[in-house]
Order: C-alpha cells, then sequence, then structure tokens
C-alpha cells in the first residue's frame, strides 16, 4: 500500500487542479497545462496524487481530457462550493426566499435541459449544444402551459390555496412571473424569467461552461465540453437523487421524454 | 382521501361559480381604477372615467396583436390620448399623457414582482371544507421581441373579460357571433352589428395566437408538439374555418357595403363604413393566419432537419427535460427546494474565495470612486395606499387621556396620573407616559402655529419614578397657555420664540 510520492509529483497535481480552477483556460492553448493533461491520462499513480490533492483540498475530479481540461467540483461545506443562498441573493426581500431559489435552479436546469435535449446529447462528447435566453424562457413557458392543461384536464380545482403559498407548484410561480417588464432605462429587469436567464447563463458564461455566440435572441450560447461533464457527471445525478428521495420517479427511453417525431418523415 | 360522511356533489360549490367568481375578479382591476383615482396627487382625476379608458386600453392592446408583436406602450399611449383627451378637452395634453400612462401601468401592475393580480376565492375541497384559493391572473402582459423591445399582449383573461363571452369555444362563439351579425344587418340595426364584428375580430386574434404559441414551440424542439395528430389536425380545422370565416366575411362585407353605398341616413352610412373596415381587417388577418398555416409544414421540417439527427445511445444519461425538469416543475414551491438547489450547487462549479493582498487592498482604498455619468432617470414616486388601521389607541383612549393631561391651574406628577389611568385602562397609561415623554420637549412653535390654546409642559425635578411598567423622571405635568405676541410685525417669519409660553 504504502508508496512514496514525489514532491515534484504533487506540485504537478496541484498545479494541474489550479488550471482547472481557470475554467476558461484550455489545454489546446496552453503546453504545460497540456502535458499535465496527458500525464493525469497516461499515468496511473499521478492520477491517485492528484485526486488525492484535490480531495485534500476540498474538491472532486470529475474529469481531465484535452476538450474539457480538469473539470473540478466541491464538496460539501468546501470553500470553493457555490451557494445557491449567496446566488439568489439579490431578491427582493417581499418575495418568499424559497420561491426565488426554486426559480433559479429550474433555469439552470432548463438551460441544461436545452443544451443537451435528448439523454445521447450528453453522452455524446462531440456534441455542442445551443441555448438562448429566448429559447430557455420559452421551453419552461412551454413546460408549464403543458401543466397548465394537464392541470385544467383534471376534475378537481387546484388552483393554490390561499393559506399556504409553499404548496404551491413550481410551474405556477414560474408562469406568474412576467418573462419580461418594461424599466425606464430600457435594461431587463433582473426579477423577470428572462432577467434571471441572462443571468444564468452569463453566470455559466464566467464559469467557462458555455461561450456566447451572439446577441440574437437575447443572447446566443454554445455549451462547453466542461459543461457537458458537469452536468452528465455530477448535476443531473444530484437532482434525480433528491427527487428519487421525494418519490418522483420517471423512467426514461433512449429518445427523450418529450414527443419523438416519427423517424419515417425524416426518409 | 375519500370520506363517507360528507354530503358528496351536493356539498360542492357549483363548478360554475367558481368560474363567475373568477370573471368578477377579471373586472375589479378596472373597477379600482375609478376607485383610486382620487388618490393622485398629480392631478383631479375625478373627471376621468377610468374603467372607460382601461377597457379601452385592453381594445387597442389586443387589436395591435398579431402573430409577430403587439403594440409597445408609446404606441398605446399614444393611441389613447385621443380618447382620453375627449373626456377632459381642458386639460394639458401631458396630463392626458400621464393619465394614459397611469392606466396603463395599473393594468401592467407595475410594482408588483409578478406584474399580475392575485383574487383569493373560496371553494369546497373534496372533504366538503370550505378552503380559499388564490386566483392569478394578468390582463396585459409584456413580451420581449425579437430585438430586445418590450410590447403588450392582451392576456386571456383581459380578451374573455373584454368580449363578454367567459369560458366559452372559440369557433362555436365565433358561428354564433357570425349569425347574430347576418341577422343584424338584414334588420338594419348596424351598430348591434358593429359590436358583433369586433367580437368577431377579438376571436380570430386569439385564434391566431393558439398557433403561434404552436409554431413556437416546434421552432424550439419538434418533439414539444405532436405532429403525428395534433397539428396536421389544428392546421386542417384553422384552414377550414378560415375558409368558412373567408366566406362569411365577404359574404357580410359585400352586404354591407352595399348599405353603406345605398343608406340615406348618414350615421347609418358612416357606421355601415366602419363596419366594412372592421370586416376587411378581419379578412386581412385570415390571409396572414392562412400564410402562416401554410408555411408551418416547411417549418416543421427544417426544424426536424436541425434537431432530430443524432446517433446510437451511447452510454446511460438522464432524459434532462424529461427527468429532471418536468417533475421539479410538478413539485409544490417547498418539495422543488431540494432538487433545484441540488442541481445548482452540482452544476454550478467551483469558485476560487478571494484573498486579499495587502498591496491590493491599499490600492483598493485609494482608488478614486467611480464617477456616475449615466443616471436612469426620475425615481418613481410609489402611489401609496393609507394603511387600514394606523392608530395604536383608540378616540375613547385618546379622549380620556386629554382629560387626565387637562392640568391648567396645578401641576401633577405623572405617577399619579399612571396610577389614574391604569385604573381604567393599561393602554391608556401607556399613552400617558408617550405624551408626557413628549412634553417634555414640547413643540411650542407649532403648537404656535397651529392657533392651540395650550401645550402640555413637564418639568423634571429630579424625582424617580418609582413604577412597574415605566422607569426614568416622575415628570411633573401641566398645561401652559398659549398668547399671541401683540406686537408681531405682519410678514416677519416665525419662530418658536415668539409664541410666549405663560405658565
Amino acid at each position: 500500500m504504502a508508496r512514496t510520492v514525489d514532491a515534484g509529483d504533487v506540485e504537478s497535481a496541484a498545479r494541474l487542479i489550479a488550471f482547472g480552477m481557470r475554467p476558461k483556460q484550455l489545454p489546446a492553448r496552453d503546453v504545460a497545462y497540456a502535458e499535465l493533461v496527458r500525464r493525469f491520462t497516461e499515468d496511473r499513480s499521478f492520477k491517485q496524487t492528484t485526486h488525492a490533492v484535490a480531495a485534500g483540498l476540498g474538491l472532486m475530479v470529475l474529469d481531465v481530457s484535452m476538450q474539457a481540461g480538469a473539470v473540478l467540483a466541491a464538496t460539501d461545506e468546501s470553500v470553493f462550493e457555490i451557494k445557491m443562498d449567496g446566488y439568489a441573493r439579490q431578491s427582493k426581500i417581499r418575495e418568499r426566499r424559497d420561491t426565488e431559489k426554486v426559480l433559479h435552479g429550474l433555469i439552470h436546469l432548463a438551460v441544461a435541459a436545452l443544451g443537451y435535449p435528448r439523454p445521447d446529447d450528453l453522452a455524446n462528447d462531440t456534441y455542442i449544444g445551443r441555448v438562448s435566453v429566448e429559447q430557455v424562457d420559452g421551453m419552461v413557458r412551454e413546460a408549464c402551459r403543458v401543466l397548465d392543461e394537464r392541470a385544467a384536464k383534471a376534475e378537481r380545482n387546484n388552483d393554490p390555496l390561499a393559506e399556504s403559498p409553499e404548496l404551491e407548484q413550481a410551474w405556477r410561480a414560474f408562469a406568474r412571473r412576467p418573462s419580461t417588464a418594461a424599466t425606464k432605462d430600457g435594461r431587463l429587469a433582473s426579477d423577470t424569467t428572462r432577467g434571471m436567464v441572462t443571468r444564468a447563463l452569463r453566470f455559466l458564461t464566467e464559469q467557462g461552461f458555455l461561450v456566447q455566440v451572439n446577441e440574437e435572441y437575447g443572447g446566443t450560447f454554445r455549451t462547453t465540453p466542461r459543461y457537458q461533464v458537469q452536468v452528465r457527471e455530477l448535476a443531473a445525478d444530484a437532482a434525480f437523487d433528491e427527487l428519487l428521495r421525494l418519490n418522483v420517479v420517471s423512467v426514461a427511453t433512449n429518445d427523450g421524454s418529450l414527443r419523438q417525431a416519427a423517424p419515417e418523415t425524416l426518409g | 382521501m375519500q370520506d363517507d360522511r360528507t354530503g358528496g356533489a351536493d356539498s360542492r360549490v357549483d363548478e360554475g361559480l367558481t368560474r363567475r367568481l373568477k370573471a368578477l375578479a377579471c373586472t375589479a382591476p378596472l373597477h379600482e381604477l375609478d376607485a383610486r383615482k382620487t388618490k393622485l396627487d398629480w392631478a383631479d382625476a375625478r373627471v376621468y372615467q377610468m374603467a372607460e379608458i382601461g377597457l379601452h386600453a385592453i381594445d387597442q392592446v389586443t387589436i395591435a396583436m398579431d402573430f409577430d408583436a403587439g403594440a409597445d406602450h408609446r404606441e398605446i399611449v399614444h393611441r389613447l390620448r385621443p380618447f382620453i383627451a375627449a373626456q377632459a378637452p381642458n386639460r394639458l395634453a401631458e396630463e392626458h399623457e400621464r393619465v394614459a400612462r397611469w392606466v396603463l401601468d395599473n393594468l401592467i401592475n407595475v410594482g408588483t414582482t409578478d406584474r399580475g393580480f392575485h383574487r383569493v376565492y373560496g371553494d369546497v375541497d373534496e372533504r366538503g371544507r370550505y378552503v380559499r384559493r388564490s386566483f392569478d391572473f394578468k390582463l396585459l402582459i409584456e413580451f420581449a421581441g425579437s430585438a430586445g423591445q418590450v410590447y403588450l399582449r392582451s392576456s386571456d383573461e383581459a380578451i374573455n373579460v373584454l368580449v363578454g363571452a367567459l369560458d366559452t369555444d372559440v369557433e362555436s362563439a365565433q358561428i354564433a357571433a357570425e349569425v347574430k351579425l347576418d341577422n343584424l344587418i338584414k334588420r338594419g340595426r348596424l351598430a348591434d352589428a358593429k359590436l358583433a364584428a369586433e367580437q368577431a375580430r377579438y376571436r380570430t386574434v386569439q385564434y391566431g395566437e393558439i398557433l403561434r404559441a404552436k409554431l413556437d414551440a416546434t421552432r424550439r424542439d419538434v418533439r414539444a408538439v405532436d405532429w403525428e395528430q395534433e397539428i396536421p389536425e389544428l392546421i386542417d380545422s384553422a384552414l377550414a374555418h378560415i375558409e368558412t370565416r373567408f366566406r362569411a366575411e365577404n359574404g357580410v362585407l359585400r352586404n354591407i357595403t352595399t348599405a353603406r353605398d345605398e343608406s340615406e341616413d348618414p350615421d347609418h352610412k358612416r357606421r355601415a363604413a366602419e363596419l366594412v373596415e372592421i370586416v376587411a381587417d378581419c379578412i386581412g388577418r385570415h390571409t396572414q393566419l392562412q400564410s402562416r398555416l401554410q408555411a408551418a409544414g416547411a417549418t416543421f421540417r427544417a426544424e426536424q432537419d436541425r434537431q432530430q439527427f443524432s446517433g446510437p445511445p451511447q452510454r446511460a444519461t438522464l432524459d434532462l427535460f424529461g427527468q429532471l425538469l418536468m417533475p421539479s416543475l410538478g413539485l409544490s414551491l417547498h418539495d422543488a427546494v431540494s432538487p433545484t438547489e441540488a442541481y445548482f450547487n452540482a452544476a454550478a462549479g467551483v469558485t476560487v474565495p478571494p484573498v486579499p493582498a495587502l498591496s491590493s487592498l491599499v490600492s483598493l482604498l485609494l482608488r478614486p470612486s467611480a464617477e456616475r455619468e449615466e443616471f436612469v432617470g426620475e425615481v418613481d414616486e410609489p402611489e401609496l395606499l393609507p394603511a387600514e388601521t394606523t392608530d395604536r389607541f383608540t378616540d375613547e383612549q385618546w379622549r380620556y387621556a386629554d382629560e387626565l393631561l387637562d392640568l391648567p391651574d396645578v401641576p401633577r406628577r405623572l405617577s399619579g396620573l399612571l396610577a389614574e389611568a391604569r385604573s381604567v385602562d393599561r393602554d391608556v397609561a401607556r399613552l400617558i407616559a408617550l405624551r408626557a415623554l413628549h412634553a417634555y420637549s414640547p413643540e411650542v412653535g407649532a403648537a404656535y402655529r397651529a392657533g392651540d390654546a395650550g401645550t402640555l409642559l413637564a418639568v423634571d425635578d429630579g424625582t424617580e419614578l418609582d413604577d412597574a411598567e415605566f422607569g426614568g423622571a416622575d415628570l411633573l405635568l401641566i398645561t401652559a397657555g398659549l398668547r399671541s405676541e401683540p406686537e408681531a410685525q405682519p410678514g416677519s417669519t416665525l419662530d418658536a420664540d415668539e409664541g410666549e409660553v405663560a405658565v
């Protein structure tokens, strides 16, 4: 079991992690970074050292590849963790905090769902998705509309109870929030859904998960391999586990749960 | 869930009642406009019929709606101005514009986070208990255009309230309106005919909205929309619908054009001309709808090509939309916190906590503050409604306190007053204590300007107050009379010193 670790190796491993903390830096653009990535993939003991250094710092190495670089995630209570409470802080005081958190979370989920519409897209390393502010907002609203129709078909009146707003379904809160609002200075109001989507996309761009392509449709972005790894290896499962805990289980098909167009129409 | 003790269907509130309550709620914002107009401080707004202006605004927005956009705020304000000016021709144009903007802001309900309205109504749940449910709705909705500009559309609720046909089937109502119109023209009742034609136009707009939403959804994701059954059926029925409408409206157009040309009565002539305009507009809208329908198939094929190609599944992954987003949306806000937060924490990546270095901290502190060059503009003055109950103490308590504190001749100690007050009402004692404290630094000048005959004075002679509830000095209280200075020069500034206090 006991093995001696060269101090130089530890330094290299730490440097690889340091590269991973600069999400916009890519191995393809940095020879030193590329060399460390190559070592990680070829040298098993170096890989172990890197994992150990990361664990000590409160980090997980999700993946290291030439396309994505070193993709890291923070473990619970790590200093590197980004908290939802901090992210959703700007909301107005009179709004319930939970509502704000849920809306932000849903928007982040929707960004990924639009970036990788089918399970295949998430699995395929070469897939690059596109998202825009307009599309993300539109997709969630469409989903809300479907749920609204479903609710309308149900016999019972299921308008939310006035006494217990926390039992209101999330889609109602989203559907009620305006998608945009005119402000005096012509900026996007931040508490509208489009404002929140814009914020999410900018935030993800800062984190090296998206790259802005152009300004069309309120801002169009493409996904990066790093984002794919992050969503596939960690985030999707984390949310799914929580849903399982709440006994919300849905079975996936290979084509995704959205309605599939008849394949023969392709011919 | 089931409870046998309840009376079942009998105890349930009629569904129609709920529908009517909701319909009624939709009109409330319009009534509120008139109720609140007297509170406006920038104009005497009593001359304006705010509900009328509100309805007119919704009309204008609805008419401006088509497939691509609606009208922006400025345009609606512009269109409302002649209508408002007619109500108060003597007022300034700026005021008319301000009224228009006020009505528009209130219909959007600017100032609330959701920019909508909220009403609570009662219902009976499956166990026969009375429950309060909330009904959220909007009248005017703000949408973002393709270039990022904001424009307005009327909500379904607004259109339904507007046309007064609540909860009816779009198509059958249209046919009904059509029959009515033909009848009316035959009987020569053009005013009603115009109304029916306008209703037909709103119906057309509403019908177009459904199609627009479907096409938008297709553009986003082909599979979100059922192109095997639902859409072809929708397109077929819409095309059939347009065909019959074309026939009907062309017939109506012919009839009324004849009526217009043959009518002798100038009023009839004018009304018929208006009707011709509306029907012509309807036909224009149908043409637009039809061209969209024809392009729909091509949109679908192009989007399918763009979205559909993919290889065989490679490894097991989750379906983000179906397995995560949809279930999360369906959860209650309370339950949805944990999955969405778990997703966010895992998907947000890592942050590098900033560590301040002394050298950078010093330069940061020495950096001159950035000058703000661009200002957003004036801050909106919020419209404040008076709080419902501002009085901590009742009138009765005030009156009793007044009696106790009326001390024109002999000063009394606070302790004695408190004891007397407490024998009646604990709250009066609290009021006495507060007023005594206030009297320690009496606003003589203010009392003098207000023309009061006297003011309460409190003097501290060093005695401690021995009281279970209050602490401090046992003040001596007396009412001091105020006498105005007879030689005060007219026009000289009044200050506190000029009121002479006579103890």
